[in-house]
């Protein structure tokens, strides 16, 4: 999970530790928070705060109270799951030319293993996040907070709630895709996935194929679940490359757009 | 005394009302409403897991399936945050073509809410009148993409393809023939720009024979003034946006406040209303259309005078054109990678948020420098708006419900993803 520098020379991620942030925004959250600022970075024009769980509602009450934050609005919040990050599922290192056409897809990639055969017992430190985007309108700001979860067997943080009320089917549906328990929800119940439907699909280790299929069964004259019977297959490997292209891309489109 | 219980009352998920798949508990005491609980998800796909498996460029087609009555402003927040992660900017022809679509998207989808949401407090002509001329926008979406709604007109870098120089023509038939056949033939002389010109200059014409239908109309207004009212306050505190935040008197515009595309160079106002009431988001609307209607006429007057690229010319991002596939061995390298593997993206995040006729349609998305994203979040503007259900209705009677249910503009594939 470490930041590379990308051709430009800007912080081309999230997760690198604090960085040079030096908007006004970011000097002002660095004053107000103190050293409740786990990591504060900028990239791409957006400014990222990470605060920890148990500073999570402080920090948000004062970012949408404060006159100089006033985040009135909540624009989004969702659960993300590192697990795998950074991870390919093709090496295309020296050896992948030489040995020619034996570079298959090995492992158990995103999408490539069934509910019986899912990833499990590799526990991954800071694994699950909760991401809040917020919105001042009186600022004409954004702000995107993230909080990880101590422990990623039972992912807890605070609920924002009871600051935006909006916040609450957000809640709900983070709780209901990632597993991640939002402390002090009013009524944390599952909100996308089917009534009483087993696991948190869109963690990493869930498969895309799902777990159970349902039809309905003529003789039982009801609907029924069953296992999945499709097979996972995904057509396309995960891969990484860091090749020159996109910088070198990047620089004739800038080119190109001047001369429009 | 016999005990008084309230009547708990399951709306939907069917009922032709509901615009889709909701599922309302209705907690009611006698004709009024206590408690609302919306049940939301049977149109769960799972698109933003779908997308963490396929390379970027696969999942465009997704965004149309979202809100499939704003197809392209969906599609454009999810090109946008990956062009903002790779740092490529499309052509200013390709800006035009994108601010000329997102509007005639946003007419088609207030044409199906003002149809729509007529029909559900039982004005059944204003319906019909709304859905001739989407049928004429529809044409728009086909003749540059060949899909009626869902376009995947948009790419990374750019658009699809340059805006063909002729509309397709009705051709004779049982049904269209003789006068009828040369009416409808009669802006179609000339390329998509000059149909589009003869359609915005006859368009607000259209508008005004909506609001002769609906904006004094008695029944109309007992139906909607009054109805469903959100202070300011509330519209901020549940994440509010788009003609929801601009009904309760919010001058709020994400296409004014944080320009993209070409927005920065047209000319449009901002329609606020008042009161915050479903009336009013029924104004901010019509309003909302007839701006869209100046911007298409801008767009248009561009469009014509500058010709140029409409799609960036770094083929590890766009793919060559067919022609030089054929002759040219780096061209079709670039063709076969694009197609098969896609093109990697440099790790970080990215928020990029679009005034989705809806309201904020976001897109977080998530690279860790592979040829797949590693984590979409869509951000629906229905979703935030559905989840205030609750506290706006409590209180109100039963066909109150539905009046707000319009106004909400909600749909279905995009609440549930």
């Amino acid at each position: 999970m470490q930041g590379a520098e990308d051709a430009n020379g800007r912080e081309g991620t999230e997760m690198a530790p604090t960085t040079a942030a030096d908007s006004p925004l970011a000097a002002a959250l660095r004053d107000r928070l103190g050293d409740r600022v786990v990591a504060l970075a900028e990239a791409r024009g957006e400014t990222t705060l990470e605060v920890a769980p148990q500073h999570l509602r402080e920090a948000a009450a004062l970012l949408r109270d404060d006159p100089a934050f006033r985040f009135s609005e909540l624009m989004d919040l969702c659960g993300v799951d590192y697990q795998g990050y950074g991870e390919a599922e093709w090496e295309t290192s020296q050896q992948a030319t030489a040995t020619g056409f034996s570079r298959g897809v090995e492992g158990e990639g995103p999408g490539r293993f069934r509910w019986s055969e899912r990833p499990q017992g590799a526990s991954v430190p800071r694994r699950f996040a909760v991401v809040v985007h917020l919105l001042s309108i009186s600022h004409n700001r954004r702000l995107r907070l993230r909080c990880f979860c101590p422990d990623d067997g039972l992912p807890l943080v605070p609920s924002l709630t009871a600051l935006w009320p909006g916040a609450n089917w957000f809640e709900r549906e983070a709780f209901d895709l990632f597993g991640i328990i939002f402390d002090g929800h009013p009524d944390l119940r599952r909100i996308l996935t089917d009534y009483g439907f087993v696991g948190h699909p869109f963690r990493k280790d869930f498969p895309l194929i799902g777990n159970v299929e349902v039809r309905y069964d003529p003789d039982r004259q009801r609907v029924v679940y069953e296992p999945v019977s499709i097979e996972p297959r995904v057509g396309v490997a995960r891969v990484i490359r860091h090749d020159a292209g996109l910088a070198q891309a990047r620089a004739e489109a800038a080119d190109r757009w001047q001369q429009n | 005394m016999e005990e008084i219980r309230n009547y708990t009352m399951n709306f939907g998920p069917q009922h032709p009302a509901a615009h889709g798949v909701l599922r309302l508990i209705l907690e009611m005491d006698g004709e009024v409403v206590m408690r609302a609980d919306p049940h939301v998800g049977l149109l769960h796909r799972g698109t933003e897991k779908l997308a963490e498996s396929k390379p970027f460029n696969q999942s465009i087609g997704y965004m149309d399936r979202l809100d499939y009555v704003s197809m392209m402003c969906s599609e454009h927040a999810y090109v946008r945050a990956i062009e903002r992660l790779c740092g490529i900017e499309a052509p200013i022809r390709a800006q035009y073509v994108r601010t000329l679509f997102d509007e005639i998207t946003r007419i088609l989808n207030h044409l199906m809410w003002i149809g729509s949401s007529a029909l559900d407090l039982g004005a059944m002509a204003v319906f019909l009148y709304a859905f001739r001329e989407r049928e004429e926008l529809m044409d728009c979406y086909e003749a540059v993409s060949g899909a009626r709604m869902h376009a995947t007109y948009y790419r990374p870098g750019g658009v699809y393809r340059d805006l063909p120089a002729s509309m397709p023509q009705y051709r004779e038939s049982p049904w269209h023939k003789g006068e009828d056949l040369k009416r409808l033939n009669a802006w179609r002389e000339g390329s998509m720009l000059d149909f589009l010109a003869a359609f915005a200059g006859d368009f607000p014409r259209r508008v005004d024979e909506y609001e002769e239908l609906l904006t004094d109309n008695r029944i109309w207004k007992q139906r909607t003034v009054g109805i469903g009212v959100v202070s300011p306050e509330q519209a901020q505190a549940w994440g509010m946006s788009g003609p929801m935040l601009r009904g309760s008197g919010i001058a709020w515009d994400l296409r004014k406040k944080q320009p993209y595309a070409a927005y920065a160079d047209v000319d449009f106002d901002i329609p606020v209303g008042a009161n915050g009431d479903c009336y009013d988001r029924y104004l901010v609307r019509v309003a909302e259309m007839r701006q869209s209607n100046r911007i298409i006429r801008q767009c248009v007057d561009w469009l014509r005078a500058n010709p140029g690229p409409v799609m960036v010319e770094t083929h590890k991002i766009a793919p060559p054109d067919r022609e030089s596939m054929k002759s040219d061995m780096e061209a079709l390298i670039h063709h076969f990678k694009l197609f098969t593997e896609g093109y990697c993206v440099p790790e970080g995040e990215v928020y990029s948020a679009v005034e989705a006729p809806k309201g904020e349609f976001g897109v977080y998305m998530v690279s860790d420098g592979a040829n797949k994203p590693f984590r979409v979040k869509l951000r629906a503007p229905g979703f935030a708006h559905l989840s205030s259900m609750d506290t706006i209705v409590k209180g109100h009677m039963l066909a109150d419900v539905v009046a707000m249910i319009g106004t909400y503009d909600i749909v279905f594939g995009e609440i549930d993803r």
